[in-house]
């Protein structure tokens, strides 16, 4: 059953978790506190086939506590060791949720640094593995802070993954590996199925409008016409959510850790 | 009897490589970098550097202390702290040279040179800033029926791999018990000459099946080896086998670091404080002992 009482944080674990539905044996990897807690609890309810690993090197058909101080009572499915990440990436058989630092309206994500990249403004991340996952498997992504500083209006500063822009695609390359699948947001959940993969807004959050995330996204959006809020977790989810996280790490995630349904103003 | 012996010290190591060269570091981020032969290479005279890895602290502090010339890099990262600080500000003043990789595009090239190879093909990059940023970088048409066009990741050939490894012999056989051994072997497989440093040396290593099968590469791309324990502090040696060295990385420490990234004269302060001394065993005292650094929790992730 759907609860009214639960946070923001824990609805967006939610919304974070149903990128994976449906991928069946798929290794998911969620990078970031809330997309980590996501994966498991995709993992412990609609999605068991997922392959996910203890956050270091091995698989786990057990998904870990958060903050847990020993290794004592974990227990192992598998091996994972950064090359056979490569090798599963390469291979297709992932889908990661990952966190941009800006996004543009082709999908593409920017990691590596905001300015001009020989001589950065300010240096983020890199590029990491940005390339390689986006041209080989499914990515979605999370946002926590829905603005236009994240949502460009133009192309982002560096494009780290690709994309749907024709112009940065060379004749002859392959794109069909290539997908953005969702990106979720402290506002709502939006999708690249629109026409010509036009971003829409696929369910807002509850107490959230259309127009004020239109009016954080520095491109248009559509509305997708089923255009729904954002499922409440279930009892069931919210009691998962506090195994997986068991000292409310999660509460430090949004700032002031806001309740998931806005109080009426 | 044991005609084969690759027994150096830190700084004979360090005496063999030259101005200019190509290095490859093993290990990842805060994880197993062979940070004593670091310190040993911030000791000697060395400089323009071109440093290959999956960087950390290795990486920063050859860069603040000016050894570098170019970075060719995965990431340079201490994983808690998302962007290793020294090199944060040598990269915002644009006083190195870079090649940015994507992480897998750097076990490719290495992958290339381990084989002799000019290249090899793969689609990452494309579609991409990388193939912008770096035009030096081609790419090319699959001769079969599909006609792909893949990028041709250029071998990244080493003229010496520092490595760290729990275990070796004198005839340079090693054991690495590792959670994950990273691309250590390729580091080692791209490079004309490898220098392992361990926490433990023994004459011969003569064991039993599964542990051979904790050999990461074979002896004869190694070089020489040096027996430095607790020589990848600050940064962790996890062991995932009872009774074998393990250590986390030195949290505390590195805070201390990324502290002095960000003070004035920052770098001449942590040399000072830390790097004074003549070698290693000054290092360790300076902070805390050898037995506060094998004591180290490993880290849960």
């Amino acid at each position: 059953m759907a609860e009214t009482n639960f946070t923001l944080a824990e609805l967006l674990i939610c919304a974070c978790a149903d990128v994976w539905r449906g991928d069946g044996e798929v290794m998911a990897t969620g990078i970031g506190f809330i997309p980590r807690v996501a994966q498991g609890l995709a993992k412990r309810t609609h999605s068991p086939g997922l392959l996910i690993t203890d956050g270091e090197s091995c698989l786990t058909e057990t998904p870990v506590a958060l903050g847990a101080k020993t290794h004592e009572g974990r227990r192992y499915a598998g091996y994972m060791p950064y090359s056979r990440v490569f090798d599963t990436l390469w291979g297709g058989r992932r889908h990661a949720l990952v966190g941009p630092v800006q996004m543009d309206r082709w999908g593409q994500g920017n990691i590596a640094c905001i300015g001009d990249f020989h001589r950065p403004k300010r240096m983020m991340l890199g590029l990491r593995g940005f390339p390689g996952n986006s041209i080989d498997h499914t990515n979605s992504m999370f946002v926590p802070k829905h603005s236009t500083r994240v949502f460009v209006p133009g192309e982002v500063d560096v494009v780290c993954s690709v994309g749907y822009r024709d112009e940065r695609w060379r004749a002859g390359v392959r794109r069909d590996f290539a997908r953005v699948h969702r990106v979720v947001t402290n506002l709502c959940v939006m999708d690249f199925d629109g026409p010509d993969h036009a971003v829409r807004v696929i369910s807002l959050h509850p107490g959230v409008g259309f127009e004020e995330v239109q009016a954080d996204t520095g491109f248009p959006l559509l509305k997708a016409p089923d255009l729904h809020e954002t499922t409440h977790p279930t009892a069931e989810q919210l009691a998962i959510i506090r195994e997986l996280d068991p000292r409310d790490l999660r509460a430090r995630q949004i700032k002031d850790n806001p309740l998931g349904i806005r109080p009426v103003a | 009897m044991n005609t084969l012996n690759k027994e150096m010290t830190p700084a004979g190591i360090v005496a063999q490589l030259r101005d200019g060269m190509t290095l490859g570091i093993g290990g990842w981020g805060p994880r197993r970098k062979p940070m004593a032969l670091v310190r040993e290479i911030l000791r000697s005279p060395l400089k323009d550097l071109t440093v290959v890895g999956y960087g950390g602290m290795d990486m920063g502090m050859l860069c603040a202390a000016g050894k570098v010339r170019k970075l060719i890099y995965g990431f340079v990262s201490l994983d808690f702290v998302p962007l290793e600080p020294f090199f944060r500000h040598a990269r915002e003043a644009g006083s190195i040279e870079i090649m940015e990789l994507d992480e897998g595009l750097l076990h490719w090239g290495l992958r290339a040179a381990a084989m002799r190879l000019p290249f090899l093909p793969t689609r990452v990059g494309l579609g991409t800033d990388f193939v912008r940023v770096n035009p030096d970088v081609k790419a090319i048409a699959s001769p079969y029926a599909d006609g792909e066009v893949l990028l041709a990741m250029p071998a990244l050939k080493l003229d010496a791999a520092l490595v760290h490894v729990h275990k070796a012999d004198r005839r340079g056989n090693t054991r690495l018990y590792a959670p994950d051994p990273f691309f250590d072997e390729w580091f080692v497989r791209a490079a004309a000459r490898s220098y392992v440093s361990c926490e433990e040396l023994v004459d011969e290593i003569d064991s039993g099946e599964a542990d051979a099968h904790c050999n990461p590469f074979e002896r004869n791309l190694v070089s020489g080896v040096a027996c430095i324990p607790g020589g990848a502090h600050p940064t962790s040696n996890a062991a995932i086998v009872a009774g074998v060295t393990s250590y986390g990385w030195d949290a505390a420490h590195i805070k201390t670091y990324c502290a002095a990234a960000d003070a004035e004269d920052g770098w001449a302060g942590y040399c000072a404080q830390f790097l004074a001394g003549a070698d290693e065993a000054a290092y360790q005292s300076a902070v805390g002992g050898r037995d506060r650094i094998l004591a180290l929790p490993r880290q849960v992730m």
